[in-house]
C-alpha cells in the first residue's frame, strides 16, 4: 500500500505556552476528508500550519506522501499541499482573475509567465465557485463571502493533492457553504484529493467528513470516524456547553444542537 | 496581469523616454549645444552629462527602492526613506559638513549614516510573524525622528556660512554630486538582482501566509529585499541628498498605469523614476537660471499635489 498523503507521528505542537497536541498520530489517505473541531483559541490554525510544513513542531514528524516536510523544498511542497488561509488580506489592487492565477506560482519556473493553460485553469476554478462573471472585478470591491470564494479558487488553481482548509466556510452564506463542501467532496471522490478542514459546524462535519480530529485544549485530542467519534457527551466536553442529539427520521445523519 | 509582449512594449517606450530625457538634459543650459565647439563639448562632457546621469541613476534608485519597500511593508504608501535611511544619511553628511570635511568625506558620512540607521532598524525591527511590518515601520519612524532631532541640533550649531550647503543637501541637490558611475552600476546590479524574484514578490505582496503556502522562501526574500532597498537608497542619498517623493510617487503612479505585476512594475518604475528626476533636475537648473534650485524642492512641489490628488481620487488606492 502506498504511503498516506499526510502522516503525522508523535506530533507535539505548541505556540507560546499553549500545548495544542502532544503525541498526535494521524494519517490522511487519498480521497479522505478529515474535519478538525475545537473551541476558539485551541490552536486549530497552528496545527493546520504545522501539517502544511509552515510551523515547526516541538516533537514528532509530518510526512507528505512519504517524505518529511523539512526535506521538501518550497516549490515541491506547494505542488503537494495547499493551504487556504483563515484571512484573505489585500494590500494592493488586483483583479479576481489575477488573484486566482497566483495559485499557479509553484507550477511555473523562474522566467515563465502565466500562459493560456494557466488562465484556463484559473478561469475553471473561478467558474467552479460561481465567480466566472467577476473575473475582471477588483478584489477590493468584493463582499466578504465573494473574497473567500476567490481564495478557494486560488487554492483550486494551485491543484494540490492535499487541501488544508482553515475555516473554508467563513463569510459564506448557507447555499455557498454547501456548494463549497460538495466541491471538495467531489475533489476527494473523483480526483482522490485529501481534505483536512477546520470546521465550526458539527452537523456539516457529520455530513461532509469521513473522520474527525477533536482538540480539547491542553494537548488532549481524540480522533475517529465521524459517526462514532461524535456524541452528546463528547461534544459537550469539546465546546464546554450542553448539547442535544435530535432524532432525524429520513435523514442520513443525526443533528446536534446546543442546549 | 500584462502579457509578456505588452510588458516589453511598455518597457521599450520607457527606454525611448529615458534616452530623450537624457538628451534634453544635455542640450538645455546657458551654453548652447554645439558639438564642433571645444568649450561647448567640454561643458557637455564634464558638467552636463555627469549631472544628467547622476540624476538618472538617483531617480531610478529611489523608484526601485520605493517599489521594493512598498512590497516589503505591504503598503502602497511606503517610501525608501520610511525606515530611517535618509535620516541617518542626513546626520552623517551634516556632521561631516559641520567639521568642514571635503566632499568625498561628506558622501562617506552620508553612506555610513545611512547604513547605521538601516542596521539599527534592521536589528530592532525584526520580529517573527504578522507584526513584522508594523514593527519595522514603527522602528523606522522612530529612528527617523531621532535623526531629525540631531539634524536640527547640527543646523543650530552650524556657522552661518555652512547653512546653505546643509539646506541644499537636506532638500536634495545634484549640483554637488561627483561621478555618476557608482550609482549607475548599483542601479544596474540592483535591478538585475531583483528581476529574477519579481514573481516571488508578486506572491509576497499577497501576504506572508499566502506566499509561504505557494513555496516562496518568505524570510530569505524579505531579508534580501530589505537589504537591497536599503543599499539602493543609501547610494541615492549619498549621491544627491534626500530627494523626496520620487521613491513614493513614481512606483505608485506606475502601479496605477501598468498594474502591480513586479515583472513589469520594477523596471518600469526604475525607468520612470530615472526619466522624471532627469527632467526635474534639468528644470531645477534652468527655470530660474542663473540661480539653481535644489531638485528635491522641485520634486516635492510636483509630488505633493500629485500625491494628494491620487489619495483623494476614488479607487486610486486599494
Amino acid at each position: 500500500m502506498s504511503a498516506p498523503l499526510l502522516a503525522a507521528r508523535g506530533l507535539a505542537v505548541r505556540i507560546g505556552r499553549l500545548t495544542i497536541v502532544d503525541g498526535l498520530d494521524l494519517a490522511v489517505h487519498r480521497g479522505e476528508r478529515l474535519a478538525i473541531l475545537g473551541r476558539n483559541g485551541v490552536g486549530k490554525s497552528t496545527l493546520l500550519h504545522t501539517l502544511a510544513g509552515l510551523h515547526k513542531p516541538v516533537d514528532g514528524t509530518v510526512e507528505l506522501d512519504g517524505t518529511p516536510v523539512e526535506a521538501l523544498g518550497g516549490r515541491a511542497l506547494a505542488q503537494l499541499r495547499g493551504l487556504l488561509a483563515q484571512h484573505q488580506t489585500d494590500a494592493f489592487p488586483a483583479t479576481v482573475l489575477e488573484t486566482a492565477l497566483v495559485g499557479r506560482h509553484p507550477h511555473l519556473s523562474r522566467w515563465d509567465w502565466e500562459g493560456a493553460r494557466d488562465e484556463r485553469i484559473a478561469r475553471e476554478a473561478l467558474a467552479a465557485l460561481g465567480l466566472a462573471e467577476l473575473a475582471d472585478r477588483d478584489i477590493g470591491r468584493l463582499s466578504g463571502g465573494e473574497r473567500q470564494r476567490v481564495g478557494i479558487a486560488a487554492l483550486l488553481a494551485q491543484q494540490p493533492r492535499l487541501c488544508l482548509l482553515d475555516e473554508p466556510l467563513a463569510h459564506l452564506d448557507l447555499n455557498h457553504q454547501i456548494a463549497v463542501l460538495e466541491l471538495f467532496g467531489r475533489l476527494a471522490r473523483e480526483q482522490h484529493v485529501g481534505i483536512v478542514m477546520v470546521l465550526h459546524d458539527v452537523n456539516l462535519a457529520l455530513r461532509y467528513a469521513d473522520r474527525v480530529l477533536l482538540l480539547f485544549g491542553d494537548g488532549v485530542h481524540a480522533a475517529g470516524p465521524v459517526a462514532e467519534a461524535l456524541d452528546e457527551a463528547i461534544l459537550a466536553r469539546l465546546y464546554g456547553h450542553p448539547m442535544r442529539r435530535l432524532a432525524t427520521a429520513g435523514f442520513a445523519h443525526p443533528i446536534f444542537v446546543a442546549e | 496581469m500584462p502579457s509578456r509582449r505588452r510588458a516589453l512594449l511598455v518597457l521599450l517606450s520607457l527606454i525611448v523616454v529615458s534616452v530623450a530625457s537624457l538628451a534634453l538634459a544635455v542640450a538645455v543650459g546657458s551654453v548652447s549645444l554645439d558639438l564642433d565647439d571645444a568649450l561647448s563639448r567640454q561643458v557637455v562632457l564634464a558638467l552636463r552629462l555627469p549631472r544628467a546621469l547622476a540624476a538618472f541613476a538617483c531617480g531610478g534608485l529611489l523608484a526601485l527602492a520605493g517599489a521594493l519597500m512598498q512590497i516589503l511593508l505591504r503598503n502602497p504608501l511606503a517610501d525608501p526613506y520610511v525606515l530611517g535611511i535618509s535620516g541617518g544619511a542626513s546626520v552623517g553628511a551634516l556632521l561631516a559638513m559641520l567639521f568642514g570635511l571635503p566632499l568625498v568625506l561628506i558622501d562617506g558620512g552620508a553612506f555610513v549614516g545611512a547604513l547605521a540607521a538601516t542596521l539599527l532598524v534592521f536589528g530592532l525591527g525584526h520580529g517573527e510573524g504578522a507584526w513584522t511590518s508594523t514593527r519595522l515601520l514603527l522602528t523606522g519612524v522612530i529612528v527617523a525622528s531621532g535623526c531629525g532631532a540631531v539634524v536640527a541640533l547640527v543646523l543650530t550649531l552650524a556657522p552661518e556660512a555652512q547653512l546653505r550647503g546643509m539646506l541644499f543637501w537636506l532638500l536634495g541637490d545634484l549640483g554637488q554630486s561627483g561621478t555618476p558611475w557608482p550609482a549607475l552600476a548599483v542601479l544596474g546590479v540592483g535591478l538585475a538582482a531583483a528581476l529574477p524574484y519579481a514573481r516571488d514578490l508578486n506572491v509576497l505582496a499577497r501576504g506572508e501566509i499566502t506566499a509561504m503556502n505557494l513555496g516562496v522562501p518568505v524570510v530569505r526574500l524579505r531579508t534580501g529585499v530589505q537589504a537591497a532597498a536599503s543599499l539602493l537608497t543609501a547610494v541615492a542619498v549619498t549621491t544627491a541628498g534626500s530627494i523626496g517623493f520620487v521613491g513614493l510617487v513614481v512606483p505608485h503612479l506606475t502601479r496605477l498605469a501598468v498594474g502591480n505585476d513586479q515583472r513589469l512594475l520594477l523596471p518600469a518604475a526604475t525607468l520612470g523614476g530615472a526619466s522624471l528626476l532627469t527632467l526635474a533636475d534639468t528644470l531645477a537648473r534652468s527655470i530660474a537660471a542663473p540661480v539653481q534650485l535644489p531638485v528635491g524642492a522641485l520634486t516635492a512641489l510636483i509630488g505633493v499635489p500629485l500625491f494628494l490628488f491620487l489619495l483623494t481620487r476614488r479607487g486610486g488606492l486599494a
